[in-house]
């Protein structure tokens, strides 16, 4: 089981991610640059966070033209489990791999803090080692992060129940309050319809081990890692 | 470019609240967005225009939450 992170000039999470998948999990994990175009025989693939081209003209609009974003499409609609966390989310949205966009944050701050996630769907290849409905504590750090989409892209999120994670508060109720950057309908996370490809604005990377408070998101990893063995 | 009507816009909300503190009462909304001055070659005015609304839908804009206008200004 190997991983590929994928780097971008101004990725700024890939050796987090590097440091579950290999010292964690016990995986094989290399970086590729995105200049590569070979994602060196990888089973699952990771768009970590950061600030990929400064985010220039806006989050995710540049890296996605990056040469390995042709290789990450090809492998993803081949079936490859794709995994975009905050920036590699935005970088997803822009690519069209994923649905939606996202807009500069409500409150028009820059935030990070942990928030609450409600678990919508645990069918993903990255969320089902998680309980459906269950309530998840993970940070979050971003601008640009009120998610939103067409009337017809939602309805077929809410629909097909792509959407993965929803903001809540503490006891899984889904509430403005909850909700940190304006997001619509409180959505933190989308998948693709068959649940390969997957984006978050929170940072499941950030909370992978006791180290650090909080190893609730090291179940994304593992979840791939389940998903590939029972192939 | 410029956010879509129909799309939440929290810098133009924010823009108009200060515009209206500063007693600018008519202002009902503001939508805030981007220019960009192209210097571009060719001489067929319809043809420039049509290759910066393609650059436009490619790159400039996010449809999916953006509009955007193109105008060719001679030099």
């Amino acid at each position: 089981m190997k991983f590929a992170i994928v780097v971008f000039p101004g990725s700024n999470c890939d050796a987090d991610c590097l440091h579950i998948a290999k010292d964690l999990l016990g995986c094989e994990a290399d970086y590729v640059w995105h200049k590569e175009t070979s994602l060196k025989n990888a089973d699952a693939v990771i768009l970590p966070g950061g600030f990929a081209y400064g985010d220039y003209l806006r989050a995710g609009a540049l890296a996605r033209f990056s040469p390995v974003m042709d290789s990450v499409a090809e492998f993803a609609r081949a079936g490859g489990p794709v995994l975009g966390i905050c920036n590699g989310f935005q970088v997803l949205l822009e690519a069209g791999l994923l649905p939606g966009a996202v807009r500069v944050n409500k409150g028009l701050r820059y935030i990070c803090h942990d928030v609450f996630l409600r678990v919508e769907n645990n069918e993903t290849a990255f969320t089902r080692l998680y309980e459906r409905g269950g309530v998840v504590k993970m940070p979050i750090g971003h601008g640009e992060g009120n998610y939103t989409a067409s009337r017809e892209v939602l309805d077929e999120l809410s629909r097909e129940g792509r959407v993965v994670f929803r903001y809540c508060d503490a006891q899984g109720r889904i509430t403005d309050s909850a909700n940190p950057n304006g997001a619509t309908a409180n959505i933190a996370g989308v998948s693709n319809r068959e649940g390969n490809i997957v984006g978050l604005m929170p940072h499941p990377d950030r909370c992978s081990e006791g180290l650090l408070g909080n190893d609730v998101g090291r179940k994304m990893f593992e979840s791939v890692v389940t998903a590939l063995a029972s192939r | 470019m410029y956010p879509r009507s129909d799309v939440l816009d929290p810098q133009g909300k924010a823009i108009a609240a200060a515009l209206a503190r500063l007693g600018h009462g008519s202002v009902k909304d503001v939508r805030a967005g981007k220019v960009f001055f192209l210097e571009v070659d060719g001489s067929d005015a319809a043809a420039v225009e049509r290759d910066a609304h393609r650059m436009a839908e490619e790159l400039l804009a996010n449809t999916v939450i953006e509009g955007f206008d193109v105008r060719v200004v001679s030099p």
